[in-house]
């Protein structure tokens, strides 16, 4: 558990934060200088807030009077570019904390293996390629005994391929190191796919701070999601295969029907975008649409409508006009057809 | 050999060879301090001391030579406390070696402080991050990464203090077996009737020994970078 609250002035932007991090990954979310970077480099002992007060797994980093060093943080940092000693070999970079850090190395099998990183030990790093860079710098991070991992946009440097290739490695990361991780990021898919909370960013201040789910359904927040990224996440499992082979899932919203091949007990998270929602104040009939919920408004904002099916929150996209012409207000009654889902590992 | 160059000749150029590894070696931790502090360390003075370093570099070579005189010479402020400790340095090879350094030091500070700049500091940071102490972080490194910048200064500095001529003259003279120097023996053949011939044979070895500190450099540095 990580607890941050600090303020640091620089000219043109003053920053201004304060969360508290929970265990899993957070995301740190939000748009380019917003100050997402500071804020973690902030949490490493890279750059000294004004005032505030730091504290890791009830440890104080840093709280005016106390300021350790990163030597002392245990902080594992995989920077945006890698930032691998050109000098060293793989393996020496990987083993570059056992010199002085108790602890660290300990894991050196194991990481290795987990990484793949056994066919890269003898190269130089200026002789890998951007993804193997990153996963040796996640590797060298892990391998420093860290009680918190910080990831500072580690796929912001690579092309689409080689996104594609780090991606399973650190969902791996997340399910079998049991690490806080911080991850800094601008890409909604990023965050849907590894972040359990968020801390949404912007100009500086914490936006809101809270679980992924929360933070989807909410239409205060959808704006700074991006319109078309805006759009709930709702678990469910697979309860039965029916005989035209779509599967029925059981969620706290209902149950949804999908086109999918996925054993009966499978648990899936379901991402439903607010564009594809479309919304009915009478019960729909002659629809292709499969997918029929009953729900509740509870809040109108800015062309999003936030609704709740059963305890799950979900957005819909409309606009001012339908509002008016459904005489959509809070506590309203209606049906939210559901156009399309897409489905994410759980 | 002999007869192809002189004893007097050969010793000038063992002495140079002394004078500029000894002037080398003793101003390279100097060097490399004074290198980190203009590179990375700002402070009040920080011009200041770059001026200093560098004025033996843009003043006349006979000024430093005779500041150096007045102030080490056994008359001088600081010449006279080293007299009293047993140590001269006017008109003696050590002083040669200390009017040598002092005009390769600027020199030598360029190239190393050029290697400190080169080095990417968020490399520390990383390193910093992954627990390595701050001396640590030096050694394992920084220092690395500036290897061949070192390098360079050391050849630099080197090449230097072998012709350095005009201030090593002013504070030593020019003492045949003492403080005669390569570019001194040079200097009275040339104004000897019958020097001509021993004076281009001592300038083929200057020169010999110049490409070849540059050479040896060089594959040092290919070396290191493999």
């Amino acid at each position: 558990m990580i607890e941050v609250e600090f303020q640091r002035g620089f000219p043109g932007l003053s920053l201004d934060v304060a969360f508290q991090a929970p265990a899993g990954i957070t995301a740190l979310f939000g748009p380019s200088g917003c100050g997402k970077t500071t804020t973690v480099n902030a949490v490493a002992g890279l750059l000294r807030p004004d005032r505030g007060r730091i504290v890791l797994n009830g440890r104080v980093l840093f709280d005016g009077r106390t300021d350790l060093p990163p030597q002392a943080r245990r902080i594992g940092y995989v920077f945006q570019d890698a930032r691998l000693f050109p000098h060293l070999s793989v393996a020496r970079n990987l083993r570059f904390a056992a010199r002085w850090r108790r602890g660290a190395d300990a894991d050196f099998d194991r990481i290795t293996a987990m990484l793949d990183l056994g066919p890269l030990l003898h190269r130089r790093p200026a002789t890998l390629s951007g993804g193997e860079r990153q996963r040796v710098a996640i590797g060298r991070a892990l391998l420093s005994a860290p009680e918190l991992l910080v990831m500072d946009e580690p796929l912001a440097a690579l092309d689409e391929a080689r996104k594609t290739e780090i991606l399973p490695w650190l969902e791996r990361l997340r399910d079998e190191v049991r690490l806080p991780m911080l991850y800094v990021s601008h890409s909604v898919p990023e965050v849907l796919r590894l972040a359990n909370s968020v801390v949404l960013m912007q100009q500086g201040r914490v936006r809101h701070a809270g679980p992924l789910t929360e933070v989807l359904a909410d239409p205060a927040l959808a704006p700074l999601m991006g319109a078309r990224e805006a759009g709930a996440l709702i678990a469910g499992t697979v309860v039965a295969r029916e005989a035209d082979g779509l599967s029925r899932v059981m969620t706290a919203a209902g149950p949804i029907w999908l086109a999918l091949d996925r054993p009966p007990g499978t648990r899936l998270r379901l991402r439903i975008l607010a564009h594809e929602v479309i919304l009915s104040r009478a019960a729909p009939q002659g629809l292709s649409a499969l997918n029929a919920l009953p729900a509740t408004v509870i809040d109108i904002r800015d062309g999003m409508v936030q609704l709740a099916l059963g305890d799950e929150r979900m957005l819909a996209q409309i606009t001012p006009r339908s509002v008016q012409m459904l005489d959509l207000k809070a506590g309203a009654a209606c049906h939210a057809i559901v156009k399309s889902v897409s489905v994410l590992p759980s | 050999m002999s007869d192809w160059l002189g004893p007097q000749e050969w010793q000038a150029v063992l002495l140079s060879l002394q004078v500029a590894l000894v002037a080398t070696a003793a101003s390279l931790p100097l060097a490399v301090a004074v290198a980190w502090l203009l590179a990375r360390r700002r402070f009040p003075g920080h011009d200041l001391l770059s001026a200093l370093v560098h004025l033996p570099l843009v003043m006349p070579p006979v000024v430093t030579g005779y500041l150096l005189l007045i102030t080490f010479g056994t008359q001088g402020p600081v010449g006279g406390l080293l007299k009293q400790m047993g140590i001269v340095l006017a008109f003696r090879w050590t002083g040669a070696a200390l009017a040598t350094a002092i005009m390769s030091f600027p020199l030598m500070v360029r190239a190393i402080r050029l290697g400190f700049e080169n080095v990417d500091p968020r490399l520390e940071q990383a390193a910093a991050t992954l627990g390595a102490p701050r001396a640590m972080i030096f050694l394992s490194v920084t220092l690395p990464l500036m290897l061949p910048a070192i390098l360079a200064g050391i050849t630099l500095g080197f090449a230097k203090a072998m012709g350095e001529f005009g201030a090593t003259i002013t504070f030593v003279s020019n003492i045949p077996g003492q403080t005669q120097t390569l570019p001194s023996a040079i200097y009275a053949l040339l104004s000897t009737p019958s020097g001509e011939g021993p004076a281009m044979r001592l300038v083929l070895i200057s020169a010999a020994i110049s490409i070849g500190a540059v050479l040896a450099s060089e594959a040092l540095a290919r070396r290191m970078a493999r």
